[in-house]
Formats: structure tokens, C-alpha cells, sequence
């Protein structure tokens, strides 16, 4: 705390002080540490970009375009193609997403318009707990419990009854785009709830209290009013999850097979960007087989940036809107 | 004079709001099975000797994980002394010096920092610091964590700084302390329960991150000397002996499992408690 004698010294300062003695007061100090601090962020993310874009340039240079679009991955050859991955990582995202959505804004559903506000809360402090499980956790149980559980009932029960589907056909060995897309699905589920729950809960009462007075039922309430008022918000929550499916590793790694292949059915086993990051990056020998993994890593940041800034603009225009 | 709502509404209304109720329970019900699983799998497999003995040769049954608990704590220690300065101080410039469009474009970087796939961040550390120094370390696995806490430091701190009430500040200036004095005596000190939590579910949060460890810290069998060579983690432990064939390592990644989500979910209950009393508490 200031000292009377300090008091007396700022009112006898002159109006214009010179740098030196604000320096002494500590102020500009503070102020200059702090916004090294702040452009060193930016600089760590413009270095982020940076280095990526660098040590892409080989794999640039050499097979353009087509890496994109090719799919043979021959480290030994020296012909490095990525749509396999790309593949592996957009079909596991959908599939989870397939099951996260309804499970989610359905859970979120609940939690906002019907769960008391205590029951709602404490509901909502488990399910982010969910979040804060680690992803290789999550990669433990896959493979031990997941896996059997798939492989005894769920892929039985799909080939009797949905196995006239080209998804749904070949053998199963366990690993696969399927069991990777249910491991993801239960992962993406509570950001899909936790946002979703909070843009429902901006929604305003009148617009409720208003259908109800008309002789809408509860569900009718929330189905044709409050989730038409919240879809943006809730898209938003959806894109969230997305980019968070699009990036995941080790709970992937573990149960989709890691064989670069593009396989129609949901039972063979696949491979997906981060995935291959992850399990070739620390062996990788020769600069094109480096340069190639380094550039996946390049795709799969520039997606996961767009969807993130799209569900950040999202989100953000509900809440304004609601503000 | 009441509206009749016809049979066939009413039925909806029910069957949608009850499923909607079990969506909820099979979410929650996920929960308490991983809990549940982990819980009575990693009791069975843990011992004495999972904390204090070194990982045994393959083939061999029995060894512990000491090492990559300590090494763990080592790499997490790195972590915080890079990520939590930087996203304090700069979470300070945000809530307290920062003008509107400049604090704007560092949110929304933050923001995207806090989006980069853990993996991604992983290739930056292997080439900002394994590739020079020319070696896997804990240091390499440390900078790939602390880049990872920055963006959560920064928000924790923002926000919390902007939960001070302003005539707080009004009175320390108004007693002729500098801006830098008000901030760093007074509004810190008045956000600091606050600002701990948000820091300890920082940690949480990557304490358990496995990916960027792959090709920074590597791994290692025996105790890693200083800070330089590769360390075992328990996140990596985990993965490596979850894909191993050897039953035996499938009971020791259970325990280490077990271990980590035990660490990790006390730590989360705890932070997020305090900060659930935390507004009422800074405003006393």
C-alpha cells in the first residue's frame, strides 16, 4: 500500500513525467513485461505456421497438389500420398458425429429444459469430467472393452440386419473405422452438451412462455421455438466438436488398425492423419518422409483452424444476438 | 375453458422428453463405467512396486513405473514454469492495459492456439528443439506441454482479473499507488483462489496429453539424468504398453491408467469447487 509520503510525491509530480522516472515507478515496467508477454503468443503461433509451412516445402515441391489427392504411402518408394489418411480422419469424424449430435443436443435438451437447475448443474459438472478424461484413457478402454464389445454384439447385430450395405460388409477383426468413430463419438459428446446447454439456457423465457400460452406442449416448445432460436449456437457446438474429432490421436491410433487404406465398409481397418503423425514421426528417416508428415500436420492445423474460427463466429453471434 | 391437446401430441410430448432424459443418463452412464472399469481394473494391478521399481526388460514379469512418474512430474514442472508466466502476464496485459481491436486479435489467436491439434504442437516442439539439439529430452516435452497451457492461462486470467471489482482499483490508485502497483498488489492478490484453480485445471488438462510427448520426450527405461535426455512419461507408458502383446504390461497400463485419471479427475473436482465459491469469495 502507498505511503503518505508517496501520496504527497505523485501530487508534486508535473504533469508530463519523463520516461526515466515512470520507468522507476514500476508502471512502465509492468507494462512492457506484460506486452512482451502477449506478442510472444503471437509470435509462438506465427512460429507454429511458420515452421510447418518450412518444413513442408519438400514434400510441396515434389508431389503438389497431388499428395492431396494420390493414395500410395511408400516410405521405402519414396512416394508419399495422403488421401488414405484424409479419408480415415473424415469418415471417423462423421461417424462420430453421427452418434454425438443426436446424443448430445438430446442430453443438452434435457439439462435446459426439463432437469431442475441443481440436478442440471451436477449433470453437467459429471459429463465436463468427461472431457477432462485423457484422450489415451480413452484409448486403454477402446482396446480392451470397446473392441470385445463391438466385435460380439454390434457388428453381429449390424450384418443381420444392415449388412446389405456396402459399410456394413467384409470381416472384422477389431480395429476399425468403425470402433475408431465410436471411441471418437463418446469424446466429442460433452462439448457438444456443455455448449449446447448453455446457448438453450440464453434462449429468452418469453419465446417459451409464449408457445406454451398458445397450447404448445412442452415438446413442441422446445422443438419448433427454442431449438430453431438456438440452431446457430448449437452448429457452433457441433463445428467445436468437429475440429476436436479432426485433431484427436491417441484414442484413434489405438483402435483404428493403422493400415493406409481406402476401404468402403466401416469394418476394415483404417488410418487417419494424426494417427500416422503419430505413430511414423519419431521413426521417419530420409527429408521427403519427414517433409510429408510435417505437411499432414500442416492440413490437418489449417482444418482444424478453419472449423474453429467458424464455430467461434457462431457462437459468439448467438450470444450477441441474445445479449 | 381449457384446450384439449389431442392424444397423439401428448404421446410425443412424453416419448420425446423421456428419451431426451435417457440420452442424458447414457451419457452421465459413460462416466461411472470408465470410472467404474479403470476403477476395479487398476486397484487389482497396482502395488508397492508400480511406484517404486523401474520398468523391468521385456519379457520379464513385475517392475513399476517409478520412473515415469517422476518423469512425468518433471516435464509437467517444465510445462508450468513456460506456460503459466507467459499466459498470466499476458492474461494481465488482456484485462488490464490492452486496448479493444489489439486484445481482440490476441483472443482470437489465443483462441486458435487453444484449437491446434496436440499432435501439431508436437512437430513444432520436435523442430524448434529436439532437431537442433539433436536428441529426444524432457526439455523438448516440456516446451511442447507449456506452449499447450498457454492459451487456458490466458483466459483463466483475463477472466479472472476482469471478476475484481473496479472500485477495488479506484482505491488503491486513489491511496497514489501506480497502475502497476494496483495490479500486482491489490487485483491479483484479490483474484488469487481463482487464478490457482484456473491454473491447476490447466495442468490437469495436460497432464495427460500423450501425443505431443511421442517424439519430444520419447521414453526411457531406466531414470532420465537432468533435463536433457529422453524421459518416460506416464500418458506414453500407458499407450506403450497398452499396444503391447505381454499380458502383464496390459495390467501395468490399467494401474498407470488408473493412477493418472485418479490425479487427473481430483485435481478437476477440486479446481472447479474453489472456483465455483470463488466470486463470492474475491468479494468479500
Amino acid at each position: 500500500m502507498a505511503t503518505p509520503s508517496s501520496i504527497t510525491d505523485v501530487l508534486r509530480r508535473p504533469a508530463s513525467r519523463s520516461f526515466v522516472s515512470r520507468l522507476r515507478a514500476g508502471n512502465e515496467i509492468a507494462y512492457l513485461i506484460t506486452l512482451v508477454a502477449t506478442v510472444s503468443i503471437l509470435a509462438v503461433v506465427g512460429l507454429i505456421v511458420a515452421e510447418l509451412w518450412q518444413n513442408s516445402q519438400p514434400t510441396v515441391k515434389t508431389f503438389g497438389w497431388h499428395f492431396l489427392h494420390t493414395s500410395t504411402w511408400d516410405p521405402n518408394g519414396g512416394t508419399f500420398g495422403a488421401l488414405p489418411f484424409i479419408y480415415g480422419t473424415c469418415v471417423t469424424s462423421f461417424l462420430a458425429l453421427l452418434i454425438a449430435i443426436p446424443l448430445g443436443v438430446a442430453s443438452a435438451i434435457f439439462l435446459a429444459e426439463m432437469a431442475p437447475p441443481k440436478i442440471s448443474n451436477f449433470l453437467t459438472f459429471l459429463i465436463e469430467l468427461l472431457a477432462a478424461v485423457p484422450s489415451v484413457i480413452y484409448g486403454l478402454l477402446g482396446i480392451f472393452i470397446l473392441l470385445p464389445i463391438i466385435r460380439e454384439y454390434l457388428v453381429p447385430f449390424l450384418r443381420s440386419t444392415l449388412g446389405f450395405l456396402p459399410i456394413f460388409r467384409g470381416p472384422f477383426y477389431g480395429v476399425s473405422l468403425l470402433s475408431a468413430g465410436l471411441v471418437l463419438s463418446v469424446m466429442v459428446v460433452p462439448f457438444i452438451v456443455s455448449v449446447s446447454r448453455e446457448v438453450l439456457l440464453a434462449v429468452p423465457v418469453e419465446q417459451r412462455e409464449a408457445a406454451l400460452a398458445l397450447g404448445a406442449t412442452k415438446w413442441e416448445t422446445t422443438w419448433q421455438i427454442v431449438l430453431p432460436y438456438a440452431s446457430t449456437g448449437i452448429v457452433g457446438s457441433v463445428f467445436l466438436s468437429l475440429a476436436r474429432a479432426l485433431g484427436e490421436t491417441m484414442a484413434v491410433t489405438m483402435v483404428i488398425g493403422n493400415t493406409p487404406a481406402i476401404a468402403a465398409s466401416l469394418f476394415s481397418p483404417g488410418y487417419s492423419i494424426a494417427a500416422v503423425i503419430a505413430n511414423e514421426f519419431a521413426e521417419a528417416s530420409g527429408q521427403l518422409y519427414v517433409s510429408s508428415l510435417i505437411f499432414l500436420g500442416l492440413v490437418l492445423f489449417g482444418l482444424t483452424i478453419v472449423i474453429n474460427a467458424v464455430a467461434r463466429i457462431l457462437i459468439l453471434t448467438t450470444s450477441q444476438r441474445n445479449a | 375453458m381449457m384446450m384439449e391437446i389431442s392424444h397423439g401430441r401428448r404421446i410425443v410430448n412424453v416419448v420425446m422428453l423421456s428419451l431426451s432424459g435417457v440420452c442424458t443418463i447414457l451419457v452421465v452412464g459413460v462416466l461411472f463405467f470408465i470410472l467404474g472399469y479403470l476403477f476395479a481394473h487398476g486397484i487389482r494391478s497396482l502395488n508397492w512396486a508400480f511406484f517404486t521399481q523401474l520398468p523391468k526388460p521385456s519379457g520379464e514379469i513385475g517392475g513399476g513405473m517409478a520412473n515415469a512418474i517422476v518423469g512425468s512430474g518433471k516435464v509437467l514442472l517444465l510445462a508450468t514454469l513456460i506456460g503459466v508466466p507467459v499466459g498470466f502476464l499476458a492474461g494481465v496485459f488482456l484485462a488490464e492495459y490492452s486496448g479493444k481491436t489489439f486484445a481482440f486479435v490476441v483472443r482470437y489467436t489465443v483462441d486458435l492456439l487453444n484449437g491446434v491439434p496436440s499432435i501439431v504442437v508436437g512437430i513444432v516442439a520436435y523442430a524448434l528443439v529436439v532437431r537442433p539439439m539433436r536428441h529426444f529430452s524432457a526439455l523438448a516435452g516440456g516446451v511442447a506441454l507449456g506452449i499447450m497451457m498457454i492459451p487456458i492461462a490466458v483466459r483463466t486470467t483475463e477472466e479472472f482479473l476482469r471478476a475484481v471489482p473496479n472500485p477495488l482499483r479506484e482505491g488503491a490508485m486513489a491511496l497514489g499507488a501506480t497502475k502497476a502497483k494496483t495490479i500486482f498488489t491489490v487485483v491479483v492478490p484479490a483474484a488469487i483462489s481463482g487464478l490457482a484453480s484456473g491454473m491447476m485445471l490447466n495442468l490437469a488438462r495436460v497432464a495427460g496429453e500423450t501425443a505431443p510427448l511421442l517424439f519430444t520426450a520419447l521414453g526411457n527405461m531406466f531414470w532420465s539424468r537432468g533435463w536433457l535426455q529422453p524421459i518416460a512419461t506416464l500418458p506414453v507408458m500407458i499407450y506403450n504398453y497398452a499396444i503391447a502383446p505381454e499380458e502383464d504390461l496390459h495390467q501395468q497400463a490399467w494401474a498407470a491408467g488408473f493412477v493418472l485419471l485418479t490425479l487427473v479427475l481430483v485435481i478437476n473436482i477440486t479446481a472447479r469447487m474453489i472456483i465455483a465459491r470463488g466470486p463470492a469469495s474475491s468479494r468479500r
